[in-house]
């Protein structure tokens, strides 16, 4: 079972070949085996998941089951869910309990699927590895020695070793894309507005979007289909449609015009990842589509431009946890002062902290102009340049990471760690969609395609990626770890 | 040395709206403290701001009031700062786009002049909750049902001279935003009051000298009070050849003085940048035409056409027109007795004293326009007199009874105009005092004037106030003189 997409799974509880519950119990069973050594979830929920799965049993028994009532998945733990835990990967948040689901975890309820708990992340989802968590870094299952990437680290880890079959994660500058590609699954950032940000807790609110990760692009459009769409609660989600993203694969992409960004090609790119990437463009041509190169000329400023904007909105997101009404608070505080020093400083990790300060120092007077005034004029820019590109092709491809997933401890300079998210920055800045699809692997660890497009071309991108896992494999290689029975 | 004071006020005025600018809450005063604050007004994690429309169409029925600009973008930005009556660590406001641009008003002094002061801008923002620092033992309670209740601040130029003139302004303002019906104007709830901005320099000269900001002034009279002392304290400093230091100082209305809270080196650095969770506001055309079309009679246009059109002083017509409440009312006298001069007297009078003394407002007064100008028409029409009206206010005032006609009935108040009724009364009067007849006769011819007084009291008297006072007098006059 544990091997199988969430359509097959849909199909199989369909056909009665087993139950909501027995499927529950069973990927249960394998996070009690797996987990200790993966570290991939923060909250395992046993008893809310079994309860939801008898509940769809029930419902299936009464002929009212949807296309996802029933199938399990996994939370990133920065969604807030009524009654669970929602630590955002932080001590600030171990004793936060929310109030209230946020607007992806009602639909998912409402459409009958059963969560089986909340996943690892990087602290407020700051970083790339995983490592920033205060419940201690996941593992890569590909090899236990490596990242599963971050922030959405615990969701991808527990997918790739078949722990769940998918997890939501959130995306800010990579952090669906980059781990999907460090752990051979498929993860898609969906156009920012496309799905509700409320109740998810917010890092930086002009880029973070939530997406699904899961084993392929047809789960990906199964996902997106149920959360997205225009929530009065969220202005900055957008009243448009939301179209049957499954239903809409097939279209053959035959003439489909393809871009390379040569900027995606250059420096400090692993060459067996760029080897992996240029045989995955041949299967596209295969496909019949053509390929160019296209230019981003503003690339090299994302990675500047976003560490001035996303700690900037970061600082004032991260003001409400000072002590005083939930969170983390600091013991026997002499006075006010300290009640907000102590509790942020016992309750924040050193990347958290580093962020805050940078992004405070960025909005300062007599610094703002020269920050987060230029940064804004470079997103324009970069913004641009994407248009640009969409005007002569269809989708742009690329590598989704410099290199496979690097080992734990590897890269402890910060700088080192922000410049692993080169390729998918940008796209957080420009508020396209992005997607990751496995494409290889680099010494036992997987390499991930990267495919863009213009705003909602959702339902494209799906079926591109879509495409290509109809004539590969990649997607469906398991790691090592957890290919037992629990 | 001649002194001269400037002043600029920010004015914050409560919208009334039913819910809060960016929550669902409601904005209701005095409910139990943190049962109307909601997950977004606590600031929870995860939590997203949703703009008030309603808010909006205040603010810009605001603008349009003071002949302002109104911008077709408008944006929201983060005033960060910690607080722990502010849940989020930042307000929203609007620091570089603001809803209303420049406008206007005109100011009424006391001597009648007039004068136009300019409004720099007026933006929308949410208002903090409230730290309470009694009960607690040693610690502070936090109240945040304030919080996310929408604000307007209306930032003036220092366009004023005088205390006087601010508190003109203050009250120009208040006039407005009640009379568009966005604010409820209690200044006593908080739901409007100012940040006075003082300054002295030597009368001629044109630079601006060192402003003190006095925060959060909450009635007409602190803040006439707060100036005055602010501007006697800066003129001394100055004069002992000290300094004005640009500071926020706090007004202290039981010692009637300012001190200093904060100096400018103090100050936050606010860290203003646009709140990314919320949309720039983009008010189409149509949008604004519709309120400008929907707009009320505004004070300084009642005013107007209270004097011209319907022939009221200059000093009954700004009175009448302060309020709505009070327009109102004085139109629905007005309306029902049809003389505006009769309506203006009696509003201002015998209702006004009423309120007064009993410290009520129009709103909660026993007596309302229709029962009123029933009871004015009456004394136009010469049913009653003016005394037996005076009676027939009191009686209604008292709740004795639903309408003047059915009180003049039942008490019999109707204005007797019978000559021959009114004669008897007389001749009953004179026959039943001699002594003053005889000292009426024994007078000089020029003090007699004087001595009627008594024989009209003792008329009305019999008459139980009905007889119409002027024959009274006439008849009285004659009966008298013949006697002589």
């Amino acid at each position: 079972m544990h091997d199988m997409t969430l359509t097959e799974l849909a199909r199989a509880l369909e056909a009665g070949e087993f139950t909501s519950r027995q499927l529950t119990e069973s990927l249960l069973a394998r996070i009690e085996r797996f987990d200790g050594e993966l570290n991939s979830f923060i909250s395992v929920t046993a008893e809310q998941a079994l309860a939801a799965a008898d509940a769809a049993d029930a419902a299936r028994a009464r002929g009212e089951a949807g296309p996802l009532t029933g199938l399990p998945l996994a939370l990133k733990d920065i969604f807030c869910t009524q009654d669970v835990k929602t630590s955002c990967g932080s001590k600030m948040l171990d004793n936060f309990i929310a109030p209230y689901d946020a607007h992806v975890v009602e639909k998912l309820k409402h459409a009958g699927t059963v969560s089986l708990g909340k996943t690892n992340m990087d602290e407020f989802a700051m970083g790339s590895s995983n490592e920033n968590s205060h419940y201690g870094p996941v593992k890569n299952p590909w090899d236990l020695t490596a990242v599963p990437g971050g922030s959405s680290g615990g969701s991808a880890a527990a997918v790739a070793a078949g722990l769940v079959p998918a997890a939501l994660g959130t995306d800010t500058g990579g952090s669906i894309r980059q781990p999907a590609a460090f752990c051979g699954i498929t993860g898609l950032k969906p156009t920012y507005g496309r799905v509700s940000r409320y109740g998810m807790v917010a890092y930086a609110s002009s880029l973070d979007q939530a997406g699904p990760m899961a084993r392929t692009a047809e789960d990906c459009a199964l996902l997106l289909s149920a959360i997205a769409g225009h929530d009065l609660r969220d202005s900055t989600s957008v009243a448009r449609g939301v179209p049957d993203y499954r239903a809409e694969l097939g279209a053959s992409l035959s003439g489909l015009r393809i871009g390379l960004p040569k900027e995606y090609f250059g420096d400090g790119l692993d060459p067996e990842v760029e080897t992996a990437i240029r045989e995955a463009v041949k299967v596209y041509e295969s496909l019949g589509a053509t390929v160019q190169e296209v230019s981003l000329p503003h690339t090299h400023h994302a990675i500047p431009a976003y560490y001035v904007i996303a700690p900037a909105e970061a600082s004032s997101n991260l003001s409400r946890y000072d002590g005083v009404r939930f969170g983390h608070r600091c013991n026997a505080p002499a006075d006010l002062e300290d009640l907000y020093k102590r509790s942020r400083a016992e309750g924040f990790g050193d990347e958290v902290k580093r962020r805050i300060l940078i992004g405070t120092h960025t909005l300062s007077e007599g610094f703002f102009d020269a920050y987060y005034k230029k940064a804004q004029q470079v997103r324009r820019l970069i913004r641009q340049d994407f248009m640009d590109a969409f005007e002569e092709v269809d989708v742009l491809m690329g590598p989704s990471t410099p290199t496979p997933a690097f080992d734990l401890g590897a890269n402890k300079d910060p700088v080192s760690m922000y410049l692993q998210d080169i390729y998918t920055i940008a796209i957080n800045l420009a508020g396209i969609p992005g997607i990751s699809v496995p494409a290889g692997t680099v010494n036992g660890r997987p390499v991930g395609l990267q495919i863009l497009g213009p705003h909602f071309a959702e339902t494209q991108l799906l079926n591109v990626a879509h495409q290509f896992q109809q004539v590969t494999d990649w997607h469906q290689q398991r790691p090592a770890f957890g290919k037992e029975n629990a | 040395m001649q002194w001269e004071t400037v002043i600029g006020l920010e004015v914050h005025v409560q919208l009334a709206t039913q819910s809060k600018i960016f929550s669902g809450a409601s904005t209701a005063f005095g409910a139990e403290p943190n049962s109307q604050a909601c997950a977004v007004d606590l600031g929870l994690p995860g939590v997203l701001p949703v703009l008030n429309e309603s808010a909006v169409a205040m603010a810009v029925q605001f603008g349009l009031g003071i002949n302002a600009e109104i911008p077709e973008v408008s944006i929201f930005d983060r005033k960060n700062y910690f607080y722990p009556d502010l849940p989020k660590g930042y307000q929203t406001s609007q620091m570089y786009h603001p809803i209303v641009g420049q406008g206007e008003v005109e100011i009424t002094l006391e001597d009648g002049e007039t004068k136009r002061i300019r409004v720099h801008h007026a933006h929308l923002e949410e208002d903090a909750g409230k730290s309470l620092h009694e009960d607690f033992h040693s610690m502070t309670g936090v109240d945040l049902n304030r919080a996310g209740t929408p604000l307007l601040e209306i930032v003036s130029e220092p366009d004023m001279r005088s205390a006087k003139e601010a508190v003109a302004y203050l009250k120009a303002m208040h006039s407005i935003v009640t009379y568009l019906g966005i604010s409820d104007g209690n200044m006593a709830e908080g739901s409007m009051r100012c940040d006075v901005n003082v300054s002295v320099r030597p009368k001629g000269q044109e630079a601006f000298g060192t402003r003190a900001e006095i925060k959060n002034v909450n009635s007409f009279r602190f803040v006439e009070r707060a100036i005055a002392f602010e501007v006697e304290r800066q003129i001394e400093l100055i004069e002992d050849g000290g300094k004005v230091v640009q500071e926020t100082r706090l007004y202290d209305p039981e010692a009637d003085e300012t001190r200093s809270m904060r100096t400018k080196e103090e100050a936050n650095d606010y860290r203003y940048f646009p709140c990314p969770d919320l949309l720039p506001v983009v008010l189409d055309a149509a949008y604004v035409d519709h309120l400008r079309s929907s707009l009320p009679e505004l004070p300084a246009e009642k005013r107007a056409r209270f004097q011209n059109e319907l022939g009221l002083s200059a000093y009954d017509a700004g009175v009448l027109s302060a309020t709505r409440a009070m327009a109102d009312f004085f139109e629905g006298v007005k309306e029902v007795c049809g003389d505006a001069k009769l309506a203006a007297n009696w509003v201002q009078g015998e209702f006004a004293g009423h309120l007064n003394k009993e410290g009520l407002t129009i709103a909660s007064s026993p007596v309302s326009a229709l029962q009123l100008g029933e009871l004015v028409a009456r004394v136009k029409d010469e049913t009653i007199n003016g005394k037996a009206a005076k009676q027939v206010f009191a009686a209604l005032w008292a709740g004795e009874g639903d309408s003047a006609d059915d009180i003049i009935e039942a008490r019999g108040l109707k204005q007797v105009t019978d000559t021959g009724a009114i004669e008897a009364m007389i001749d009953q009067v004179i026959a039943d005092s001699p002594v003053q007849v005889a000292q009426y006769r024994d007078a000089e011819p020029d003090k007699r004037g004087k001595m009627i007084g008594y024989f009209v009291g003792q008329v009305m008297k019999a008459s139980r106030g009905t007889a119409n006072p002027q024959q009274v007098n006439g008849l009285l006059k004659e009966k008298l003189d013949a006697l002589c």
